[in-house]
């Protein structure tokens, strides 16, 4: 055990440091606030400033324009990315997902075609998997794609597509066979977001907001060229698109929760609670300080993993444990963000009132999706209890 | 970064593990339970073959020198085994507090024959108060006599010598002091004897000072917490094995979800138990600046952990985790007196508070 930087991890983040401190832009504070859709050029500049200095993807393999970056040091990438307040990249599933799994199953045609302008920010990705019948059984999906001679026809509808409204392509599950057990009949199709019968509309969430899509496709052409891995192999890719997204997640999030329990002590040392600052509640403090300790434990978790996961060469069903920490933490973050507020806690942004424009309320409604995006804490469980602890399968 | 066990740490804590089960099985720690002191000297005299009664010591003193994150990993298996006896009084406990106070002199009287084997001792710290702040120590020396009394202190009948908190000094008395009055306290956890130690006019020798006490104390609490890692995986794994092998309704119990999801809370929070005291191992081995709070973030997860793993595989065991006969209730009661030994969950957090709320704000203050 040396939880110290090793040389070329050093070497890595001072050479990431150094590049941020020239290069990370000072006005995204003003960018921040606005509606995506708005802010989004922004975001694909900074990508394409990014991947200029070779940072978009460190992840990738140095032949596909990445650095073949360790698993130790994408954290340190994402740390210092959360560090100095970064804005995110506009490509972010296809950097970090798409593209890796492009790069594992795809023809060398397939990674000519996609990977440079995945890189580039000039195509975005998408990705079509849960579907309205399909979230956690997601082997159950029914989107359907029929052969007609070198074409697949696309029947189906898919829901809470990140990117959706911006996608130029998706990485889409289909069902290619009907009579075969249903993860045995799934297949990964590359779809064309620009083709006829293709329809996206946004999904207002319980924010306010909409962040996702849903998709629609009716009678939609796809080429068989664009088959992603083997026909009927698609469990198995969209698998492997799934393990990406556990990768690097934390290491963002310690330093994101971190902020957030900073500004609530701040916050807490001048809001009044029984006549003195809640910060010297002795109730809030045994909150607060729970807080701060399982942020901790989050990072520590994680460095963990990331070690386990160097040794072994595999994400294992051990990251199910960083799922269900994370979110749930920060649901509970939230809550005791809410107590030290009170009623103030309630402010939406447009109130004058509002405390730090509505943040607070904003993120209290939010945490309530972390248990349910990206794999249910129910899920989570299901993985724990059977892949790790080998108990008999519940479903 | 390396936030794994290396080969020889991995050994360690495989041949810890091995030597545990061989030595001190479940029947052999319910033998010992039930005698009056939970010592056995032949067991003890095979600890110290292996090292670890000198295991983070100097190798002057006899020690085996080598660092805390070796000691978490034995602690951990101390944990899995239930070890009964004065282990943890003598070797992390005592041996901690002479380490950090005493001069050379006093470390080859009192910490050499602790590597050795020879001798058995403990540390009697707190007071009727049952508040475990040093500072809230009242006891101190007249003329190099101490008169008062300490309570919860571990494995005291079965002392050599104790080594004594005061407000002006750490003092060792010897078991057979004029004065010194050792008696049972009739605690939950069988494998670890609790007393009462009085002392009357009773003569104790100075040999060193309570401020050097912080780090030793440090030492020993993530030790505990260490050892409550242990005590969780055990009973996470003989919960999850009864899940899988006990019936109901043709099915084995470990398939219905409510009793699954439970498992892999268990699961949750001994994994986490155990990166928080890795990393409170490594942080003191590195005299890292957060050393104190990652000992407390250790301390203040693994004693709540403790008591929620163990409520959860109690009631996984159905009416078999009520009977006496199954051990999950011996590792439930280690972890209900080490859940307040050392300061529980809310006086650390409080501790932690005192960093991240009242030190923040002074750092915050000296930077404007």
């Amino acid at each position: 055990m040396d939880l110290n930087l090793t040389a070329e991890e050093l070497a890595f983040r001072d050479e990431l440091r150094a590049w941020l401190a020239s290069h990370v832009p000072k006005d995204w504070e003003e960018w921040r606030e606005k509606p995506m859709e708005e802010s989004f050029p922004y975001l694909r500049a900074w990508q394409q400033k990014l991947q200029e200095g070779r940072w978009a993807a460190v992840s990738w393999p140095k032949e596909y324009g990445g650095r073949s970056a360790t698993l130790m040091q994408q954290a340190i990438f994402w740390e210092e990315m959360a560090r100095v307040e970064a804005p995110p990249m506009a490509n972010s599933l296809g950097l970090g997902l798409i593209g890796p799994t492009i790069i594992a199953y795809g023809t060398e045609a397939q990674k000519k075609r996609y990977i440079p302008k995945i890189l580039s920010a000039e195509e975005i990705w998408c990705q079509g998997f849960s579907e309205p019948n399909a979230g956690s059984d997601l082997a159950g999906l029914q989107t359907e794609a029929r052969l007609d001679g070198d074409q697949y026809v696309v029947n189906g509808q898919k829901v809470w597509t990140s990117y959706g409204w911006v996608g130029d392509w998706c990485e889409l599950v289909v069902r290619t066979d009907t009579a075969a057990a249903k993860h045995k009949g799934l297949t990964v199709l590359l779809v064309d977001m620009k083709s006829p019968g293709v329809e996206v509309r946004p999904l207002r969430q319980m924010t306010g907001e909409s962040e996702f899509n849903e998709l629609f496709f009716r009678d939609v052409r796809v080429p068989v060229e664009n088959i992603l891995g083997k026909v009927n192999d698609g469990w198995n890719v969209a698998m492997s698109t799934l393990m990406y997204e556990r990768g690097s997640y934390g290491a963002r999030l310690h330093l994101i929760f971190k902020r957030y329990i900073t500004r609530l002590i701040e916050l807490a040392r001048t809001i009044p609670r029984n006549g003195r600052p809640a910060a010297e509640d002795p109730i809030i403090r045994q909150k607060l300080a729970q807080c701060s300790a399982e942020i901790e434990i989050m990072r520590f978790n994680q460095m963990r993993a990331f070690s386990r996961i160097t040794a072994t060469g595999v994400p294992g069903p051990e990251g199910s444990i960083q799922k269900i920490f994370w979110s749930e933490l920060n649901q509970r973050l939230q809550q005791v963000a809410q107590e030290i507020l009170g009623s103030y806690g309630q402010l939406l942004g447009g109130d004058p009132h509002a405390i730090d424009k509505g943040l607070w309320s904003y993120a209290y409604l939010r945490t309530r999706g972390n248990t349910i995006e990206a794999g249910t804490s129910e899920v989570q469980r299901n993985i724990i209890g059977h892949f790790v602890l080998g108990l008999p399968r519940s479903y | 970064m390396q936030f794994g066990l290396s080969e020889s740490q991995e050994f360690l804590k495989d041949s810890a593990r091995k030597f545990f089960a061989g030595e001190c099985p479940s029947a052999e720690m319910r033998r010992l339970m039930e005698t009056d002191t939970a010592y056995d000297a032949a067991l003890w005299s095979k600890l110290t073959d292996q090292g670890y009664t000198g295991i983070i010591f100097p190798e002057e003193y006899g020690g085996v020198g080598l660092g805390k994150v070796e000691l978490m990993l034995l602690m951990e298996e101390t944990g899995r085994a239930l070890l009964p006896g004065p282990f943890f009084s003598t070797v992390v406990l005592a041996g901690s507090v002479l380490n950090a106070v005493a001069t050379p002199v006093h470390k080859k009287q009192y910490l050499a024959p602790i590597c050795g084997g020879e001798v058995r001792s403990t540390v009697a710290l707190v007071e009727n108060s049952a508040n475990w702040d040093p500072r809230a120590v009242e006891l101190s020396a007249s003329n190099g006599k101490l008169t008062g009394e300490k309570f919860f202190v571990s494995d005291a009948a079965i002392a050599d010598f104790l080594i004594v908190v005061g407000r002006d000094g750490v003092f060792v008395v010897d078991s057979k002091a004029r004065g010194l009055k050792i008696s049972p306290m009739h605690g939950m956890d069988l494998t670890r004897k609790l007393y009462v130690v009085g002392f009357g006019n009773t003569p104790a020798e100075k040999i060193g000072s309570a401020s050097d006490l912080a780090r030793a104390l440090d030492i020993t609490t993530a030790a505990l917490a260490a050892e409550l890692v242990g005590d969780m995986q055990r009973t996470l794994d003989i919960t999850v094995e009864y899940a899988k092998t006990r019936k109901q309704f043709g099915k084995p119990i470990g398939m219905f979800q409510a009793v699954q999801h439970q498992c892999a809370d268990m699961y949750l929070e001994t994994e986490s138990s155990r990166s928080a005291v890795y990393y409170a191992g490594w942080a003191l081995e590195e005299n890292s600046p957060d050393a104190s709070t990652a000992v407390s973030i250790a301390k203040m997860y693994a004693s709540d952990a403790a008591r929620t793993v163990g409520n959860r595989g109690i009631q996984i065991h159905g009416g078999m985790g009520f009977t006496w006969e199954n051990d999950i209730h011996l590792y439930y009661r280690r972890a209900k007196a080490s859940e307040t030994a050392f300061g529980d969950a809310t006086f650390h957090r409080e501790r932690i508070a005192s960093v991240v709320i009242d030190l923040a704000s002074v750092t915050a203050k000296s930077a404007q």
